[in-house]
């Protein structure tokens, strides 16, 4: 993992509305990137191109480069569902299949990867329940549902499920605005640890919430990329006008 | 809540410049106590320290409440870590007219060593460039911080100027040399006053450009 991802040119649509404009921007391999902007400004669009979950979307298209480390998602011959392997996702509310148990959720990437046996999915399982740093919270009740732990569990089993198939990047499209100051800070904690492996790219309302977790920022504004750049930067003397006014409470 | 965040922004502008004011005001005061021997002017400003003091208090425990509070960022968490650091500025201003008032009061038991012709020139452009490093403050105007920056070697001129001077006196009459040495502290304390000001111009050039440049200016 050397190139982490770089967007060139990446347009999206709705139907006939035009949602990203000409977006270029590189993510540094194992880093944090931020990007954020008011509603509408086209950053939960950006996240789906990422990993082609825009385009499931009736209407809804991309045109442009986004090179994983150098592959082209979007080339020809591309598996949008390999893709999705490599660069998984966790959504604003957790969101765990309803009747699994928490064992099930977290083994449901492997089994659909075709992984049937038994000790290497309750290896895989622990690993990445480990990595959500939540092994300790659930390990008595494996085979419980899902449904039943707490918000904030929720969302790190739906990150343990995300991390079972081992990608190496993920998005994060505000995984913490369904959940409290706690909930929230230990999914902040488990970033910064999730950023020794992987890519992560995450899509936040809480300019606090990116100002303490990324390394890089990215301000969108009507669906365009307004600036980029080291986090502390951005925070503290932002380049754009637009960007001072936004972080500064200034509109939006 | 940004625009209540924003009126607390001003009013804290509003305090810092009263604050300003008031400094300026015991500079003035005190230059008046000296050059007019004035004891009980004198002992005045060293009394009305515990204003500045006061201030200083209230806009760096209004700065904690403010960061606590709103987090700002930007051109917002800029004013604020510079109006922390002017403060501390403005205090030791006032700090050295009080410095200059013990200064007065000793001189003025013995007859007057000379008339007072620098001093009060050190003063005056001392007391200039603390009221434009404010002006430039509340206007936002980096020229004018750079401006002030610059006239810094003017008054440290001066203050060898008073020096050498006074050395002569000292050379001729060691009777002097107890009035010579109060004087020659005073022209340090308002050397002082013109580094602070300096300071505080220093400052805000990184507020309005976020460039800090302090230990690069000459």
């Amino acid at each position: 993992m050397a190139d982490g991802i770089r967007v060139t040119k990446l347009n999206a649509w709705f139907g006939p509305s035009h949602v990203l404009r000409d977006i270029d921007l590189a993510m540094a391999p194992r880093a944090v990137t931020a990007i954020i902007g008011p509603s509408g400004c086209g950053k939960s669009t950006f996240v789906r191109c990422l990993n082609r979950m825009h385009e499931v979307v009736p209407g809804a298209r991309a045109v442009g480069t986004v090179l994983q480390e150098g592959q082209d998602i979007y080339g020809p011959g591309v598996d949008p569902v390999e893709v999705r392997r490599r660069i998984g996702m966790v959504f604003q509310k957790p969101n765990p299949f309803p009747t699994m148990t928490v064992y099930d959720n977290v083994a449901a990437g492997l089994r659909l990867g075709g992984v049937r046996d038994r000790a290497v999915l309750n290896e895989r399982v622990e690993r990445a329940l480990h990595a959500a740093a939540l092994w300790d919270e659930v390990k008595d009740r494996l085979g419980k549902p899902g449904a039943g732990l707490s918000g904030g569990q929720q969302q790190r089993l739906c990150i343990a499920r995300a991390l079972a198939v081992e990608p190496e990047v993920l998005l994060m499209d505000e995984p913490c605005s369904a959940l409290d100051p706690i909930a929230t800070a230990r999914i902040e904690e488990l970033i910064l640890e999730l950023k020794r492996d992987l890519t992560i790219v995450i899509v936040t309302h809480n300019m606090q919430q990116a100002a303490r977790v990324a390394d890089a920022t990215g301000f969108f504004l009507l669906g365009e990329l307004v600036e980029v750049g080291p986090t502390s930067h951005l925070f503290t003397t932002p380049e754009d006008k637009r960007t001072e006014d936004y972080i500064t409470g200034r509109f939006g | 809540m940004q625009r209540h965040f924003h009126e607390e922004l001003d009013a804290l502008k509003q305090t810092l410049l009263a604050m300003g004011a008031l400094v300026e005001d015991q500079i003035r005061r005190v230059m008046r106590a000296l050059v007019e021997r004035d004891d009980a002017l004198a002992r005045d400003v060293i009394e009305r320290d515990q204003q500045v003091n006061a201030y200083d208090v209230e806009v760096d425990e209004k700065c904690v409440e403010l960061l606590a509070r709103y987090q700002p960022a930007a051109g917002d968490l800029r004013f604020l870590t510079t109006a922390m650091k002017i403060v501390t500025d403005l205090e030791r201003i006032g700090d050295q007219a009080v410095n200059i008032a013990q200064r007065a009061l000793e001189l003025n038991k013995e007859a007057q060593l000379k008339p007072y012709i620098d001093l009060p020139r050190m003063a005056a452009k001392s007391q200039r460039m603390v009221k434009e490093s404010l002006d430039a403050f509340v206007a936002r105007d980096a020229e004018l911080a750079r401006d002030v920056c610059a006239r810094d070697s003017e008054v440290d001129a001066l203050k060898e100027q008073v020096f050498r001077e006074l050395l002569t006196f000292m050379m001729g009459d060691p009777k002097t040399i107890a009035r010579a040495l109060h004087l020659i502290l005073v022209s340090r304390f308002l050397e002082r006053v013109a580094d602070h000001a300096t300071n505080i111009a220093e400052m805000v050039v990184y507020m309005i450009e976020g460039k800090i440049v302090r230990h690069t200016l000459a």
